[in-house]
């Protein structure tokens, strides 16, 4: 079920579910849509919290650990100590695409 | 009762008799069942976080077990884990440190670590800790040596995270249970570090 592994270059999609006007449960943080990070592991597939949110049949989904490199999430003002600092995020396949 | 004052003006005992007993009817729940959660959740606090983290300490087998399955290495300390969501622990090393987050909402792995502390739900510490995380922590009074870089893990989905924090220097002759008295939720969570 997992297709992609440690290593691999993905980007998440630059997607907001939110704005479509209906109600909707994402797990995937505003700060990392349209960013490109690095799968750090799988860990395992899960249903999608979207459909349990409204009770609905839930897909089986992928989740992988992505890291982001933290100054690029936030480039503002970070001193140079800090350039190695890393954001790690529980990420669902159908929002990964390959970068 | 009916309506919605009555609830919250309720006995909470009566209350609790009444769902339960629907429950029990409905055969959607035993009350052996309810008492076993209800016994789980009462013993739940960062002492039985410590307590794996001072075992890990001290026992490279169990530190193996601990980094692989949470959930299996929590189990085996006697922690009831059943029906609950993956546990995962993060080690610190000299070079890196984990902090845990959740910016979402507030997820926290309360069966090793109990509630979450006020601070841990609140608006300033999810924007803070993923945005400055070293100026977050540096509000505990906590600074990390040079060359030490930090991992801010966000709990967005399906597994639970606790850090297994350094063991702190001079705790050599340590044994378990005195290891495990210096070992704080904050130790856990990544704001601080334990010390002797």
């Amino acid at each position: 079920m997992s297709t992609l592994g440690p290593g691999d270059r993905v980007r998440v999609r630059d997607d907001w579910p939110e704005t479509g006007g209906m109600p909707v449960h994402v797990r995937t943080p505003h700060y990392v849509r349209g960013q490109e990070g690095t799968v750090l592991r799988a860990l395992g597939a899960f249903p999608d919290p979207a459909d349990l949110a409204f009770a609905r049949p839930a897909a089986t989904r992928a989740l992988y650990h992505v890291i982001f490199a933290q100054r690029a999430l936030w480039p503002d003002g970070r001193p140079d100590e800090e350039a190695s600092d890393e954001v790690l995020v529980e990420l669902y396949e159908h929002w990964l695409e390959r970068a | 009762m009916d309506g919605i004052d009555d609830i919250l003006t309720a006995d909470g005992a009566r209350l609790y008799e009444a769902v339960t007993a629907l429950l029990a009817c409905r055969g959607l729940i035993t009350a052996a069942e309810i008492d076993a959660r209800v016994r789980a959740t009462d013993a739940a606090s960062p002492a039985q976080g410590a307590r794996m983290v001072a075992r890990a300490w001290s026992d490279p087998a169990y530190r193996v077990r601990l980094l692989g399955d949470g959930t299996r290495a929590a189990e085996e300390m006697g922690i009831p884990m059943r029906g609950l969501p993956p546990l995962g622990v993060l080690e610190n090393t000299p070079h890196l440190h984990h902090l845990v987050v959740c910016t979402l909402c507030s997820c926290y792995p309360r069966a090793v670590l109990g509630y979450p502390p006020f601070w841990f739900k609140s608006a300033a510490y999810r924007a803070r800790a993923v945005r400055d995380p070293r100026g977050t922590i540096a509000e505990w009074r906590t600074t990390l040596p040079a060359g030490t870089h930090i991992r801010v893990v966000d709990s967005t989905a399906d597994y639970r995270w606790m850090v297994l924090p350094l063991r702190p220097d001079d705790t050599e002759d340590w044994d378990e249970a005195r290891l495990a008295a210096i070992v704080r939720d904050t130790d856990m969570i990544g704001v601080t570090v334990p010390t002797a």
